[in-house]
């Protein structure tokens, strides 16, 4: 029924934790809807739609990138990592754990655009001093000010890094 | 605490994890001790049966029931602590269901720090009736002294090694009953579960996307609404296009009742879309003008008030000489500004409402929806979902009223409303803007000898239970009417919560004037009113204290003779090394308060720098001293107060609702900036003052006022100047510096 009401909409090819889909969607749909209304992925959040906030903070090819703002049709092609890429509730990858191990959340809705945040800092930088972990989360806000919590978590996962490198 | 039946049950019931504890009566809970003079403690006393707080499956699962919600703060974590220590399970067994109108008591809102003093407290006696009665029925079954027996891992345990599961006994124990006034409560000595820093149950979903909030809900058949709201309060909808709108592909319908409207489509961005054609479709006349934010204060100090002479001493003694400080302190309106805007989910059936919500009182929500949809209360049902982090009454009643309204005229499909960034910011209802004038006279000692205070506010509190307090209801065609404001009163209070000072003063009058207009939407914020009378009471606090020469931690100690008080002042200033010379502009502050004055001690000391060219005031460190009673669990403590400062700092540096005549132009996070990672501390630290065995005290919005205080203290010993207005303004600082 939808199909025959959107004379736009694209079969458009994706690759979300390395899977591949194809979802049929107006090719300027932001990225986020996708995400959560196409494939279920709930981790990236609505926080503003404009950009300014970063709780829809996801990964695209290494870099961090608001959901809501990207178009759908920009990234065929290219890799997308949502915090579902780095383990579950069951199962959490290293940097989710830290947050886990530090209680970095409080409300948790900004949390994940956090998780993801870092995560690219980490991987281009895997040793980030304090100045440039602030720097690089500036942009993603948090209104329980959990920060201090979040930068410990950040700290943490940054120094196991350090510890699981040593020979 | 004089029955020898609870010393003696507190012994045996618990078995081997309380040997001897019998034989140390004197250590036994203040909270019981209480109990027993005031009746059943907490919350149980509107909701006195076992079973309303603890019900145990056949399978012997024990399922923990609270009115109140999860908002952030870790209440589930804490609650389920409570309910395992008391039962002698591991927390991990336990599953707790939280704030339903169908399930749950009624605990009326998640608020004002009450949760661990009414829901926790009442918990903890209906689970240490529940094992009781457990013992009592394994007791029977055995032919032994319950006394002798001990609930444990799930079984109850007798001293001969037999075991009998609690699935066996579920049919046996009396738990549809009213717990005993003095239930047999653990020794805290002894507490196994309760005090450790256990990690919050819900933060593995938060941060790996698991289903967590209400935004994540989904169900089948779900439609995708939109709401559009007028460009200000009043404004009426004069023309409307709806057929182009409707004609939009997936849009499934355009919805207008009177001045409401909105769109509803199968999937959400086409929702959104629709959104945007409908609010350009629309035309809109007149609406309410705003006052001219650059006389506000004025207007405030002039706007009809009702006065109320909340606190009097020594009023027939003369008025002392001595020289006489005066100070007026102004406070700007300011936001929740909840990351996550508004969000709610309902369903029509035909008959019953089911009304899924992150507002903060599920049980006002539903009796607020019922009226404005006509419908029996017992045909609405009201659950709880988390949202965002909320710290008062945001948007969340307002959308949950909106799935209401759309979900009746939709029957069969579940309505997911989802507010935009620009209407969290327009529409939630803000903190109030506030006026306090204080003088105090001098002693020839240096000492307080008289004291007075007035603190102007409008309204804390504008939630449901009425129809009229939701947003929406106010613009159907058939319209309910936002009820007059009303004023909460002593001892909590709301524009006057904490306006009496804790202080020892010979001779006091505090005067609360409660601003009945409401020119701005304002509604509870974190801490109401106790922000702005901290702010004051603890900045004119140190003002005295240079006039009299004194340092402000040992003025403070002069004036208070409360020993917890104490504490926490003299922890606070001893972590943070008081007195200890700092470089040049940097200075520290101090400030203390006890939340509403009868909840958590905080007492707090910063450092802070100003930068003389541009005026902006950093945080450099923080070290927090608090008593929260007996702590359930130090790290859930710790995250409130560091989350308390953090946000209280944004409120104070950086925060106030912009607007002009002819409407708010706060609409987002560039029109109102909040505290970004670059600008919280260095440090934050934060002492607990364990009291094992003391009633639990709130400690989720104890932070707010002492922040606000001791940064302005901190600013006048960095930079030399009294910053006597919210927020602490860069350009006032660079004014008053003369740069």
């Amino acid at each position: 029924m939808r199909e025959a009401q959107h004379a736009d909409d694209a079969m458009i090819s994706l690759t979300v934790n390395g899977r591949s889909h194809r979802v049929e969607a107006a090719p300027e749909t932001p990225l986020l809807y996708v995400l959560r209304d196409d494939l279920g992925l709930d981790g990236a959040k609505f926080g503003c739609g404009l950009g300014q906030c970063g709780a829809c903070t996801v990964v695209v090819d290494g870099r961090a990138v608001l959901s809501c703002l990207t178009p759908v049709a920009v990234l065929e092609g290219r890799a997308v990592t949502t915090v579902e890429g780095l383990g579950s509730p069951e199962a959490p990858g290293p940097l989710q754990a830290a947050f886990i191990a530090e209680n970095a959340a409080q409300c948790g809705y900004c949390i994940a655009g956090m998780v993801m945040r870092a995560h690219a800092l980490l991987s281009a930088n895997p040793h980030p001093d304090e100045a440039e972990i602030r720097a690089a989360m500036a942009l993603n806000l948090c209104r329980c000010g959990t920060h201090m919590r979040i930068l410990a978590a950040i700290r943490r996962a940054a120094a196991r890094r350090i510890a699981g490198a040593a020979p | 605490m004089s029955g020898p039946l609870l010393s003696r049950r507190t012994l045996v019931v618990g078995g081997a994890l309380l040997v001897g504890a019998g034989l140390r009566e004197a250590a036994l809970p203040g909270a019981a001790r209480a109990a027993g003079a005031a009746g059943l403690p907490g919350s149980l006393a509107r909701h006195p049966r076992i079973d309303a707080w603890i019900r145990i499956g056949p399978d012997g699962g024990v399922t923990v029931l609270t009115g109140k919600s999860e908002l952030g703060q870790g209440l589930r974590t804490a609650l389920i602590q409570v309910a395992a220590e008391e039962l002698g399970l591991a927390p991990e067994t336990l599953a707790l269901v939280t704030s339903d109108t169908a399930l749950t008591p009624d605990e009326g809102y998640t608020a004002g720090s009450h949760s661990m003093q009414d829901s926790a407290t009442a918990i903890r006696h209906a689970a240490a009736a529940a094992r009781a009665a457990l013992a009592e029925a394994a007791g029977r079954r055995l032919g032994l002294d319950p006394a002798g027996l001990s609930v444990r891992g799930g079984a109850v345990l007798a001293p001969d090694g037999r075991r009998l599961p609690v699935r066996d006994l579920v049919a046996e124990a009396a738990l549809a009953v009213a717990a005993p006034a003095e239930a047999p409560l653990r020794d805290p000595a002894a507490y196994a579960v309760v005090g450790r820093a256990l990690p919050r149950v819900d933060i593995p979903a938060k941060v790996a996307g698991g289903p967590a909030f209400i935004q994540d809900f989904r169900a089948p058949g779900m439609v995708h609404a939109r709401v559009v709201r007028p460009p200000r309060a009043g404004a009426r909808l004069a023309d409307l296009d709806a057929a182009s709108v409707a004609a939009r592909p997936g849009v499934i319908r355009v919805h207008r009742d009177g001045d409401f409207l909105a769109v509803v489509a199968a999937r959400e961005y086409d929702a959104v879309t629709a959104m945007r054609a409908l609010a350009g479709a629309a035309r809109w006349e007149g609406g309410a003008r705003l006052p001219d934010p650059a006389t506000l204060f004025d207007a405030l100090a002039e706007l009809p008030a009702e006065r109320t002479l909340i606190h009097e001493a020594g009023a027939d003694a003369p008025a002392p000489a001595g020289r006489t400080v005066r100070a007026r302190y102004r406070r700007h309106y300011q936001m929740h500004a909840s990351i996550g805007p508004s969000c709610a989910v309902a369903e029509f059936d035909g008959t019953h409402l089911t009304v899924r919500s992150h507002a903060q009182g599920m049980f006002p929500l539903r009796q607020a929806i019922a009226e404005m949809l006509g419908l029996a209360e017992a045909r609405v049902r009201c659950i709880h979902h988390e949202g965002s982090g909320c710290y008062g009454h945001n948007g969340a009643d307002d959308a949950a009223a909106d799935a209401a309204l759309l979900a009746r005229a939709l029957p069969g499909r579940p309505v997911r409303v989802q507010h935009t960034r620009e209407q969290e910011h327009l529409w939630e209802p803000y903190g109030a803007a506030m006026l306090t004038d204080v003088s105090a006279t001098l002693d020839a000692g240096g000492r307080i000898a008289a004291w007075d205070y007035t603190v102007r506010s409008p309204t804390h509190l504008t939630r449901p239970p009425r129809a009229g307090q939701l947003l929406p209801a106010r613009s159907l065609a058939q319209p309910f009417a936002a009820p007059p404001p009303k004023a909460l009163p002593q001892p909590e209070g709301g524009g006057d919560r904490n306006a009496i000072p804790l202080y020892r003063l010979p001779k006091a009058r505090v005067t609360h004037d409660f601003v009945t207009a409401m020119p701005l939407r304002v509604s509870a914020l974190r801490s109401l009113g106790a922000y702005m009378n901290v702010f004051s009471i603890e900045s004119f606090l140190d003002e005295l204290a240079e006039a009299a020469g004194a340092d402000p931690v040992a003025f403070r100690l002069a004036h208070l003779d409360d020993a917890r008080a104490r504490a926490v002042v003299e922890e606070a200033a001893g972590r943070f090394g008081w007195g200890r010379a700092l470089p040049r502009g940097r200075g520290a502050g101090f400030a203390f308060a006890r939340y509403k004055n009868l909840a958590a001690y905080c007492a707090l000391a910063v450092e802070v720098e100003v930068a003389r060219e541009s005026g902006r005031v950093r945080l450099v460190r923080a070290h927090a001293a608090v008593d929260a009673g007996q702590v359930i669990n130090p790290h859930g403590i710790r995250d409130q107060i560091e989350g308390g400062v953090i946000q209280a700092m944004s409120w104070t540096l950086y925060e106030a609702v912009r607007f002009d005549a002819d409407g708010l132009r706060s609409r987002d996070w560039s029109t109102y900036p909040i505290a970004r990672f670059p600008d919280v501390p260095d440090r934050l630290d934060v002492h607990l003052l364990d009291r094992p065995g003391a009633p639990f005290l709130g400690a989720g919005e104890v932070a707010q006022g002492p922040t606000a205080a001791a940064i302005a203290n901190a600013v006048r010993q960095a930079a030399g100047v009294r910053l006597r207005e919210l927020p602490l303004r860069p350009e006032h600082v660079k004014a008053a510096l003369g740069a």
